[in-house]
């Protein structure tokens, strides 16, 4: 393949950039996932509430993945599972020869664009540095998930959930699915922070006690889980939770080795690539989407954030091709960003989300292109009502939001109508919160 | 049990007994390697700082400082022909005080005294030139160019594996309980029955003094020092180039930060005496100790991520020095206090031990053949090709292409190789210590599940979620 778009991951948002790519004449498009089958994590998700904003109807995890697929397949995407991107190097003409392994070999693929949607996962007990003892029974949901829907594994004994965010539900539900007796979620925060109308919540959530501003202070067995210490956040008072189970879930953390390697700026908020609100990334050709840069997000966004830098992947590659005639699209890629009101490559304005905020999506602006669904996205650190967020530049007043609720974990939303008041030739644009 | 006695049983399967056993193999000799846990090299030998030292710090005149200058050249030629992954990275040992910087004269002039020529000092400069993301303050060095990181893991399964190969029986989770002496044999009480042998070596570890009081020992008592550790995600590795060493004080080596063959940052070790001789927890104060002084060392470690932490315990005795010695008439070689240079000295002590029983009266006669050579053991390492990176194994098989773990690329061919050595894993653990599989920074979130199907296939205990290793 020479001049098309590779695609790294074949989750909702690469598949849905895959479909979209080609519906706009973008193509050959390669979708490679290293996962034995495609999908992304609805494979192994058996809750219900998929497809809703992109699909336009609700599924389970799995039926969504297969949806996915299928559209890939019936829009010839070049889908590829089983297959690991192992990183690419640039070529003289703007392409890009990427690198890949899987059983039939390696292999070279040259792409005139590439998609980073390598997705999200969870921090485990490890990265979180939770002490304690090393013993089985200690996992992610991600883990947990594959387990039960994929192995058919049941689940016996007592369990803990960490966190009380809408993974951590799926994690309760899933876990009472597989045998298993859920003892509690438990959360540093003051309040869970799940919404009342997600159904798979509401279904343990009146049946397992949230218990609010603890933490895990320690993990006990040697071979075999044992129990949790669980202290109190305000007075450090500590007991023993006797469980053979513990599930750590949320805190999530953009899988972004392939960005890091290929040298790409990063947000410090997100840990993703930085993007525009094309989201084309500090690399001229690499773009990124879905939970790589906005960990996490429900899979329907992640979707339409692919669907999103698919159009501006078209648009680059349609635009290099115009600017440099036919069967050159690469050779005038460096030179065109896409999007109204193009800033040079590399002249971006970095978007800071300043505390208690802690990142927001885009996080960089090269053009007044508006962002996915027209909308920036953002987490606070922190539960708190009747926030404006306020954007700045230069100290000068951008845009004022409504009042809106900060919740820990929870999306929120800040419009973009603001974008063509930005100064090119401005320093960087703040976020803040105001009221 | 109808067998004969053997000729000598090892107690104790880390790194010193699998080294005495392979050294001892070479000889016309019936032997038996015993441990408690269901691997070898499950106790201070899998929990360590995976450093191939070179001895420049030893207390000069010391059994430690000749085993250790002695031992880690014939580990590094045998790495070398085992393809047990090695770097040569070096190690700079930072001054951060005035009297660190006094203390530096000092310790150059005992590596030298140990024999350690190649030792160097650094001015500031030099430190930052070599290191240019180490932390703010340094006022000087040592260069120590030999140091080495070396994988702790492979060390112990290839000495297994050759020992096994040559004829060795290995009994894995079988404890030594107790002893009776019977004529000119002993008979070992052990959880799987009797075991008569002729000789005992004692290479039990944190075990040790409790294998020598049942041969009426007493001569020390393990005092356990607990170390933990963190190891920071492959990409913080550009970070640094070399072992960062401190100052050591009369009580510990301090806490380094160095790279490991398996491409990661490693930062530690805590330094704690604790009463029980299996608590390998971590600590919320150790970890947090260890994050500020990797800080500080280090800045650019703060921002990133952690893939795991661990702990393992030191066999630190009352003396200072290894504690070997052979008793002819008792028929019983001891090697305990084994602090924390065995993976190291691992080889220097099986020669010396194996020397001290034959001077004892242990017959060592070569066996007949052809010499026995290292094995080759899967190169689980960064430094080298890897199998996914290799197309000619994938095209002569395509297990080697298909990624399992995609955090370290460890390939269903590799697991499955593992699962079919002379010294297969048990569990979890086992698997992780032969391939990395389920080690990386995912901890089991994308492969938990399939690398525990693939274990289950082939046969070993299997528990949910990630186990130690």
């Amino acid at each position: 393949m020479t001049g098309g778009v590779v695609v790294v991951g074949a989750g909702p948002a690469g598949l849905s950039a895959a479909v979209e790519l080609l519906r706009l004449g973008a193509g050959p498009v390669l979708v490679a996932d290293r996962e034995s089958e495609p999908g992304g994590v609805p494979r192994h998700s058996w809750h219900t509430g998929y497809g809703l904003r992109d699909l336009r109807r609700v599924m389970t995890g799995p039926a969504y993945a297969r949806a996915l697929v299928s559209a890939a397949l019936s829009a010839s995407a070049d889908l590829r599972a089983g297959t690991t991107v192992t990183g690419w190097t640039p070529g003289p003409d703007g392409t890009y020869a990427v690198t890949m392994t899987s059983p039939a070999g390696h292999q070279t693929v040259q792409a005139a664009a590439v998609l980073l949607a390598t997705g999200c996962r969870e921090r485990p007990r490890t990265a979180r540095l939770v002490p304690g003892d090393r013993p089985a029974g200690v996992m992610t949901t991600g883990e947990l998930q594959q387990r039960v829907y994929l192995g058919g594994e049941r689940l016996a004994g007592r369990a803990l959930v960490v966190g009380a965010e809408h993974v951590s539900f799926s994690a309760a539900l899933t876990l009472e699915h597989a045998g298993a007796d859920v003892v509690a979620l438990v959360t540093e925060h003051e309040r869970q922070q799940s919404y009342a109308a997600f159904r798979f919540g509401a279904a343990v959530r009146w049946r397992v006690p949230v218990w609010t501003g603890r933490v895990v202070r320690r993990i006990a067995g040697r071979e075999r889980l044992e129990g949790i210490e669980v202290a109190d956040v305000r007075t450090g008072t500590a007991r023993f939770v006797p469980c053979e189970l513990v599930v750590f879930t949320g805190d999530w953390i953009p899988d972004h080795e392939l960005a890091r390697r290929a040298g790409l700026a990063m947000d410090s908020g997100t840990r993703g690539p930085a993007v525009d609100t094309t989201l084309a990334t500090s690399l001229t050709g690499v773009f990124a989407a879905g939970n790589l840069v906005h960990a996490a997000e429900t899979a329907d966004i992640a979707a339409l954030s692919g669907r999103h830098a698919a159009r501006h992947i078209a648009a680059f590659l349609g635009g290099a091709a115009a600017a440099a005639g036919p069967g050159a699209a690469a050779a005038g890629a460096r030179l065109v960003v896409a999007g109204p009101g193009a800033a040079a490559a590399g002249a971006r304005l970095p978007v800071l989300a300043e505390p208690p905020l802690r990142w927001i999506s885009p996080n960089a602006i090269g053009s007044a292109a508006p962002p996915p669904l027209g909308r920036f996205v953002l987490r606070s650190a922190v539960f708190r009502r009747g926030v404006r967020l306020e954007v700045r530049q230069d100290g000068r007043l951008l845009a004022r939001s409504r009042p809106a609720r900060l919740i820990p974990e929870r999306p929120v939303h800040l419009g973009a109508a603001w974008l063509d008041r930005v100064d090119p030739a401005g320093g960087p644009v703040r976020v803040v919160t105001g009221t | 049990m109808t067998r004969s006695p053997a000729d000598v049983v090892i107690i104790g399967a880390g790194v010193v007994g699998t080294a005495i056993a392979r050294t001892l193999a070479a000889y016309s000799l019936d032997l038996v390697l015993v441990d408690a846990a269901s691997d070898v090299g499950t106790g201070t030998s899998k929990a360590n700082t995976a450093i191939l030292h070179t001895g420049f710090d030893a207390k000069p005149g010391s059994l430690e400082s000749r085993l250790l200058s002695r031992g880690s050249g014939l580990l590094r030629a045998y790495a070398s022909a085992a393809r047990i992954a090695v770097e040569r990275t070096g190690a700079l040992l930072v001054a951060w005080t005035p009297d660190q910087v006094a203390a530096l004269p000092g310790i150059e002039a005992n590596a030298r005294r140990n024999g350690y020529l190649a030792v160097r000092p650094l001015t500031a400069a030099e430190l930052y030139a070599r290191e240019p993301a180490l932390g703010p303050g340094a006022l000087g060095g040592l260069e120590i160019p030999d140091e080495s990181i070396i994988c702790p893991w492979t060390t112990p399964l290839a000495f297994a594996t050759e020992a096994v190969t040559a004829g060795v029986r290995l009994l894995l989770s079988t404890q030594v309980t107790g002893i009776v002496s019977a004529g000119d044999c002993y008979e070992l009480a052990t959880t799987r029955g009797p075991l008569r042998c002729r000789w005992v070596v004692n290479a039990a570890g944190l075990g040790s003094d409790t294998v020598d009081q049942m041969f009426g020992g007493g001569g020390f008592t393990i005092r356990p020092r607990r170390g933990e550790l963190i190891v920071f995600d492959k990409l913080a590795r550009t970070l640094l180039r070399s072992i960062l060493l401190p100052v050591p004080t009369a009580r510990t080596k301090g806490v380094l930060v160095a790279p490991t063959v398996y491409g990661n940052v490693l930062l530690g070790p805590t330094a704690e005496d604790v009463g029980d001789r299996s608590d390998t927890a971590t600590t919320e104060a150790g970890l947090r100790s260890l994050l500020a002084a990797g800080r500080r060392i280090l800045p650019g470690l703060a921002g990133e991520e952690v893939t795991s932490t661990y702990a393992g315990l030191r066999a630190a005795t009352e003396h200072s020095d290894y504690v070997i010695s052979v008793d002819g008439r008792r028929r019983y070689a001891c090697a305990g206090g084994i602090r924390s240079t065995g993976l190291s000295a691992s080889l220097g002590i099986a020669e010396h031990v194996a020397g001290l029983l034959e001077e004892a009266g242990l017959v060592l006669k070569p066996r007949p053949g052809p010499a026995a050579s290292p094995p080759v053991m899967p190169y689980i390492g960064e430094a080298g090709v890897r199998p996914y990176l290799d197309a000619a194994a994938i095209a002569a098989d395509p297990a080697y292409g298909q990624v399992v773990c995609h955090c370290e690329r460890v390939t269903r061919g590799e697991i499955r190789d593992a699962l079919a050595s002379p010294v297969p894993p048990a569990d979890l653990g086992g698997l992780r210590r032969r391939t990395r599989a389920g080690n990386g920074r995912c901890q089991g979130f994308y492969c938990g599940a399939a690398v525990s199907r693939l274990l289950a296939e082939g046969g070993a205990a299997v528990g949910a979620g990630a186990g130690a290793s």
